[in-house]
């Protein structure tokens, strides 16, 4: 028996035993009411024996699979989806801008959440991706964003695309005042700072009821128009199936709302992509690197940190806005910790600063997370597995390596294990 | 030769250490002047207040400008650079590794790029002179590149490149950032005897391109050859001052060295043979 086989079984010996010691009090005793309607005690030791057995192989596994691939020498080059991302960006695109003609409502409407956790996800990746600022947070702006039009277009009577801009101005104008106090803390400490603060605009939203309704959220909000056409359900004077002469039909407005946030998913994918060529985004990409180094150099450190929170929220807030016209309806319960911890899980199992792997990632996990409602006991379960084979099978993301912004010759993507993935 | 940087009863203290003590002295334009001293004398110390690391517990920073002096006591260290154009390195490198050669030296051109954020902004949408600006900066990199021989290289990640080759990259990187008084912090530390004096030339180079440089450095040799003025300075006090024929004669240097055991009488004979 080799030593490695060796320490992978008392490896998988010690995780079979503390899955004995979980399960065995979790899974392995079941309380019922008896007949007599006294509790009485269930032993269930099948269950926990295949369970502890499911570990001990799982973790055998993982073992060894890691130490094998330690012992190849995998040549550190960039990573295999690169290739591929060429033929896939595009791919996608085109399947998504084809999307609505052909499928149903139902896959229109999961194309439509899967878009908007796109479109988080890159407006996340400027702040975690490119300047490596871990912002746990990042629903407080999602929030922002959505009760600004919420509010606007309730108290003023300010229609979608008046409001969009505003909702993005003041997520940005939040994300600035949010990390003029944070972003003199690093790391560990303004992951922290920045879920504190993401609960508290939730907390307020809760409570200050005069102004939000508190718990009970806001209703009625209003629905987007294309150049004045609404797309109400009966059609009449107005409406977009009354002005092409066609058969009203909730379809079409689907389809509208998800033309919509393709339209502004593919505006932050332009953004990130095009500030990531150009001084400002080198110089998160380069603080991300190095903050000392920086300073040296006369680089501003705050601000160009407040750019990069600024701009992240700036388009946490337009998927706010459009996630009130969407919903009609918003109150604070959409905008708990949850949602910032999947936008997370999406950049990081994309890939840090991918957009590609980033757009992946929420087709994997969302749309994936759709598909298994069925499942739905099993869904979270799923959820969870599918993260940690990830994590262990790429432990940078689905697409790692970062491609220069800048070349004079061919410009080769360089190696995750190369790039930092900063310090707060 | 005018004066170009005075240091003027210099102190830092941290705690209950004088990390610096009272130390004044002169850079003068278009020389270089080396800082030397054993371990923990407070060198790096010094750099680190000129640069806008540390804010001096007490002293003086008068930079000569032709526009007035500048005092850079507590001035924040982007605005250093920036504003007074002194650049450093750092004892331990500081490349951003994960970031091609050419990017490193576009970083350090940043203020130039884009002066404002709203320009950055702009830029985003092809407003603005960012064109032109991103332009000159590609000039003046691959100038540096050539200098320290790293065009054929440009487009590798910093961290991939020999230690020698980091080491002219991060005195490129500094130049990028068009300094008047470049602040070199041990840049011959780890280099064979060959990369040393290629070192000792682009050093020379610099200096008679018009940047004043000082400079933190073990190798006697490489201190002996190319310094016009040297400052030594031992438990955060100056101890001597003068050209590099008078420090080695000094009876007071040769103690501090010979005070600090094998490493010390190394550097003293090193300093003996260059003579
Ligand atoms: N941030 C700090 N906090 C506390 N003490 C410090 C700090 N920085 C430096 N010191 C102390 O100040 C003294 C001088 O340190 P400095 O790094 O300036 O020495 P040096 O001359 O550069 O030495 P070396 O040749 O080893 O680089 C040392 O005793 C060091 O421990
Ligand atoms: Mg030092």
């Amino acid at each position: 028996m080799s030593p490695l086989f060796r320490t992978a079984l008392r490896d998988a010996f010690l995780s079979a035993l503390v899955a004995l010691g979980l399960f065995g009090a979790m899974v392995g005793l079941r309380t019922n009411v008896g007949n007599d309607g006294k509790l009485e005690l269930l032993a269930r030791p099948t269950s926990v024996a295949i369970l502890v057995g499911l570990t001990f192989v799982g973790r055998l596994a993982i073992v060894l699979w890691k130490a094998r691939s330690r012992t190849v020498p995998v040549k550190a080059g960039p990573s295999s989806l690169s290739g591929l991302g060429r033929y896939m960006g595009p791919a996608l695109l085109v399947l998504a801008l084809t999307m609505p003609l052909y499928s149903s409502r139902y896959i229109i409407d999961v194309g439509i959440l899967v878009l908007t956790y796109i479109m988080l996800g890159w407006g996340l990746n400027i702040v975690v991706g490119l300047a490596g600022l871990l912002d746990l947070g990042y629903v407080a702006f999602y929030a922002v964003g959505a009760y600004s039009y919420a509010l606007l277009a309730q108290n003023f009577g300010l229609g979608f695309w008046t409001c969009l801009p505003l909702a993005g101005l003041l997520a940005a104008f939040w994300g600035v005042l949010l990390g003029f106090p944070v972003l003199r803390l690093r790391g560990d400490y303004l992951a922290i700072v920045t879920l504190a603060f993401g609960e508290i605009i939730r907390v307020v939203l809760l409570n200050f009821t005069s102004l939000t309704g508190g718990p009970n959220g806001i209703s009625n909000i209003p629905r987007p128009t294309l150049f004045g056409l609404t797309f109400t359900a009966g059609g009449g004077e107005g409406s977009f199936a009354d002005f092409f002469g066609i058969e009203p039909n909730v379809t079409y407005r689907v389809a509208f709302l998800f033309y919509i946030i393709l339209g502004l998913a593919l505006l932050t994918n332009w953004v990130s992509k095009r500030l990531r060529r150009l001084p400002l985004g080198r110089a998160w990409e380069a603080l991300r690197e190095d903050e000392i180094a920086c300073r040296a150099l006369g680089i501003n450190v705050t601000v160009t940190k407040l750019t990069a929170f600024a701009i992240g929220a700036c388009f946490g807030g337009f998927a706010g806005a459009f996630f009130a016209t969407r919903q009609a309806f918003i109150s604070p319960e959409s905008f708990t910790f949850i949602e910032s911890a999947i936008v997370l899980a999406v950049v990081v199992l994309g890939g840090l600063g991918s957009q590609l792997g980033v757009a992946l990632a929420a087709i994997v996990m969302i749309g994936g997370g759709e598909m298994f409602r069925d499942f739905a006991e099993y869904r979270m379960l799923v959820f969870g597995v599918a993260l940690v084979v990830v994590m262990v099978v790429r432990p940078r993301g689905l697409v790692s390596g970062r491609a220069p912004s800048v070349s004079l010759g061919t410009s080769r993507t360089i190696s995750a294990d190369m790039v930092s993935q900063g310090h707060g | 030769m005018t004066s170009l940087l005075t240091v003027d009863a210099l102190t830092m203290r941290f705690g209950g250490l004088m990390a610096v003590d009272a130390v004044s002295f002169e850079v003068r334009q278009g020389e270089i002047t080396a800082l030397i001293g054993p371990n923990g004398a407070g060198k790096t110390t010094v750099f680190n207040c000129i640069t806008g690391f540390y804010r001096p517990t007490s002293g003086k920073l008068a930079l000569h400008m032709p526009d007035g002096d500048l005092e850079l006591a507590g001035m924040p260290g982007h605005i250093i650079t920036r504003r007074a154009h002194v650049a450093r390195t750092f004892q331990n490198i500081r490349l951003f590794q994960g970031m091609t050669i050419l990017e490193n030296l576009l970083v350090a051109q940043h203020n130039t790029v884009m002066p404002n954020v709203a320009s950055g902004l702009l830029a985003v949408f092809g407003l603005g002179r960012y064109r032109g600006l991103e332009a000159t900066a590609l000039d003046l990199a691959k100038h540096w590149l050539d200098k320290v021989g790293l065009m054929a290289r440009a487009d590798e990640p910093a961290g991939s490149l020999p230690y020698g080759a980091q080491r002219r990259l991060e005195i490129a990187r500094a130049m990028c950032t068009r300094p008047r008084l470049l602040c070199l912090d041990e840049p011959a530390a780890g280099l064979n005897p060959r990369e040393s004096d290629e070192l000792s030339v682009l050093l020379r180079g610099i200096r008679d391109g018009g940047c004043s440089i000082l400079l933190i450095e073990h190798d006697m040799g490489v201190v002996m050859r190319i310094s016009d003025h040297v400052v030594v300075l031992d438990h955060g006090k100056k101890i001597s001052d003068g050209t590099p024929e008078h420090i080695r004669n000094d009876p007071h240097v040769i103690a501090a060295y010979l005070g600090e055991g094998d490493e010390g009488l190394d550097d003293a004979a090193n300093a003996g043979e260059a003579a």
